[in-house]
């Protein structure tokens, strides 16, 4: 990265902590939710950018690792006193209930754990070629869920951990953000990033190259996890309550979308998807509302429609516009300059390097 | 010898791609393996480079030590790291990526700093780093694709893309290199272009080069020796010359036209 860059990243890295700083101090809490949504979901949404969109292995684990996180942190976070009323159906398992860590612990716990399973899940998986990493991740992720429902003294099963510390701090979870983006950006652009993409543009010419593609793309599968956990965690807290159902694999799409928008393999494009795909659902929302127009109730408009719209957007990315916003390509502090200097030159030749 | 196959066998379900295989390749030698569509070619070469594990049979090696090493069955990616490169009778490049990345990704194989190290780009890292990009700025100059370093490897004319995969290969350290039909398609100037640039290549760093070929003025100007394979059954083995005037390699391959 050349010099000026670093510092333009630096210093905007300064301004958005400023911005979260704004954020925290002088929004309503329901601005501050949103934020706080649009930074975890960006964390997962790269999370799955590294997997899916740089290694080009199709994984569709993320709600599974999310839960794995989330319930780390709804299981030590919870303060040891309260644990009795919460466990009131079956008591805690004796070997955990006095255990208690602060959240920054039980987040890299969370990450920690997410990455064991996804060894355990890699190890058979990725020795085979074809899709079968998405139809295991897939179904590991519902089976994560189940065990959580019925692992009662672990983790309350069905009843959810509620009055877990809740999280409501942007400035905290902004830099949780940085520190994955930051991570992220510098594995990618190393020698094993670029390793990564080698598999992806051709298992074959890579593995002749030399290049391990077992391990390498185990190596991506773990690290993804671990992301996915950490920002499965921060979601527990910042929702204050676990709870099974919050981890249904159809989560999963979520981040999804915001890697097709965004674009597979792009790290801020995985930024900007995640910013579209929470503000975009608080948006729809209106969709669930029912609407009464010229005093006639339009049938649509109920709880639930907004994810048919959803599901339609997804499809339609998938399907048309499959390089989303930003392709592979990244925001580059050049382009950003260009831009700005000469706004319709910058378009034009856009165009016409398309 | 740098390469011995023993016997090599490779049956698809009921089809025999490669029957009982004996190839010997002696240091710094340039050995041709020529013959019929479907002569079992290419399969060969993935057995040798690990793409195929072969049914029957061994593959031998011969490191710069001079130790003889078994690499039947061994991952591709570890034969590789042994030494072996290769290219592919299909142009396999990573298509998006720029041709100096297409070259420096070839540096990764002895990329000695673990993930945590090259991720955090601590300092023994970004040494490793600075060597890769040196050796790939180098390579580029020597072979004349520096200009197009910038460009997407999908955006070369189709001669450039198969000079840029050899130098990906090349860019691996080899000492034995196995080109799958690199003049595929070539026109008579190309083809005579690429004669001059595996000349160059086997000069400049001390390779030892097995090749699939059907371009016969190529194979005859540069080959040592070469192999005929038809129905995967070796049919004769010899000098260019020995092999231009055996009769049964006539009737089989050379007396038909048989350029892809
Ligand atoms: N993976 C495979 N599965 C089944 N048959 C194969 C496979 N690879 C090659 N073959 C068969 O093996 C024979 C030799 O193929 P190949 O080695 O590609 O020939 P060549 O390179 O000499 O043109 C052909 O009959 C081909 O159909
Ligand atoms: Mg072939």
């Amino acid at each position: 990265m050349k010099k000026r860059d670093m510092i333009l990243t630096i210093i905007g890295i300064i301004a958005l902590f400023g911005l979260a700083f704004f954020v925290q101090e002088e929004m309503d809490s329901y601005i501050r939710r949103i934020v706080n949504l649009c930074l975890v979901y960006a964390i997962i949404g790269l999370s799955m950018n590294l997997t899916n969109g740089f290694v080009g292995q199709f994984s569709l684990g993320q709600a599974g690792f999310m839960a794995i996180g989330a319930y780390t942190v709804g299981i030590f976070t919870v303060p040891v006193e309260y644990r009795e009323n919460i466990f009131y159906a079956m008591p805690m398992n004796p070997a955990i209930a006095d255990i208690e860590l602060p959240l920054w612990a039980a987040l890299i716990l969370g990450g920690a754990l997410a990455a064991l399973f996804a060894f355990a899940i890699g190890t058979p998986v990725l020795r085979l070629r074809g899709d079968y990493l998405a139809v295991t991740t897939l179904g590991f992720s519902e089976i994560i869920r189940i065990w959580i429902t019925n692992a009662q003294s672990i983790t309350n099963g069905a009843l959810g951990i509620k009055d877990i510390p809740p999280l409501n701090d942007v400035r905290y979870i902004f830099l949780v953000t940085v520190i994955c983006f930051v991570f992220i950006t510098l594995l990618v652009n190393s020698s094993y990033g670029r390793a990564f993409k080698a598999i992806r543009e051709d298992e074959i010419a890579a593995e002749a190259m030399g290049i391990n593609l077992f391990w390498h793309k185990n190596l991506a599968f773990m690290v993804s996890a671990f992301f996915a956990g950490i920002g499965g965690g921060l979601y527990g807290a910042l929702l204050g309550t676990v709870d099974p159902k919050n981890f249904l694999f159809t989560l999963t799409y979520n981040f999804l979308l915001i890697i097709v928008l965004g674009g597979m393999g792009s790290i801020t494009g995985s930024m900007l998807g995640a910013v579209i795909v929470t503000a975009g659902l608080e948006y729809l929302r209106f969709f669930d509302e029912p609407l009464m127009l010229f005093g006639m109730d339009i049938p649509l408009f109920r709880p639930g429609f907004r994810m048919v719209i959803f599901s339609v957007l997804l499809m339609v990315c998938v399907l048309f516009w499959r390089h989303g916003i930003m392709g592979t390509r990244e925001f580059t502090w050049q382009k950003a300059i260009d831009f700005v200097k000469n706004p319709l030159g910058f378009i034009k030749r856009k165009g016409a390097a398309q | 010898m740098i390469l011995k196959t023993k016997d090599i066998t490779m049956q698809f379900g009921g089809v025999t791609a490669v029957f009982k295989l004996n190839i010997d390749i002696n240091d710094g030698e340039i050995v041709a393996l020529i013959g019929p569509n479907g002569a079992g070619k290419t399969t060969a070469f993935n057995m040798v480079t690990g793409v195929y594990t072969p049914t029957e049979g061994k593959v031998f090696y011969t490191d710069a030590k001079g130790e003889q090493i078994d690499i039947t069955g061994k991952l591709p990616s570890d034969i590789a790291k042994l030494g072996i490169a290769r290219t592919f009778q299909n142009i396999r490049l990573f298509k998006d990526l720029t041709v100096y990345e297409n070259v420096l990704i070839a540096n990764h194989l002895h990329l000695k700093s673990d993930f945590l190290s090259a991720t955090l780009h601590l300092p023994w890292y970004m040494n490793e780093a600075k060597q890769m990009h040196r050796n790939t700025e180098k390579l580029l100059q020597e072979v004349g694709l520096w200009e197009v370093r910038n460009e997407k490897a999908s955006s070369l004319p189709y001669g450039q893309q198969r000079r840029l995969e050899i130098v990906r290969a090349l860019a691996t350290k080899p000492r034995l290199l196995l080109l799958d039909e690199p003049a595929a398609g070539m026109n008579p100037k190309e083809t005579e272009e690429l004669t001059e640039f595996i000349r160059q290549i086997h000069r400049e760093y001390n390779l030892t080069i097995f090749m699939i070929e059907h371009h016969m003025d190529l194979v005859m100007e540069i080959s040592d020796r070469i192999y005929v394979l038809e129905f995967g059954m070796t049919i004769a083995e010899g000098t260019p010359d020995e092999i231009q005037n055996n009769q049964r390699v006539i009737d089989a391959y050379l007396g038909v036209d048989e350029d892809a």
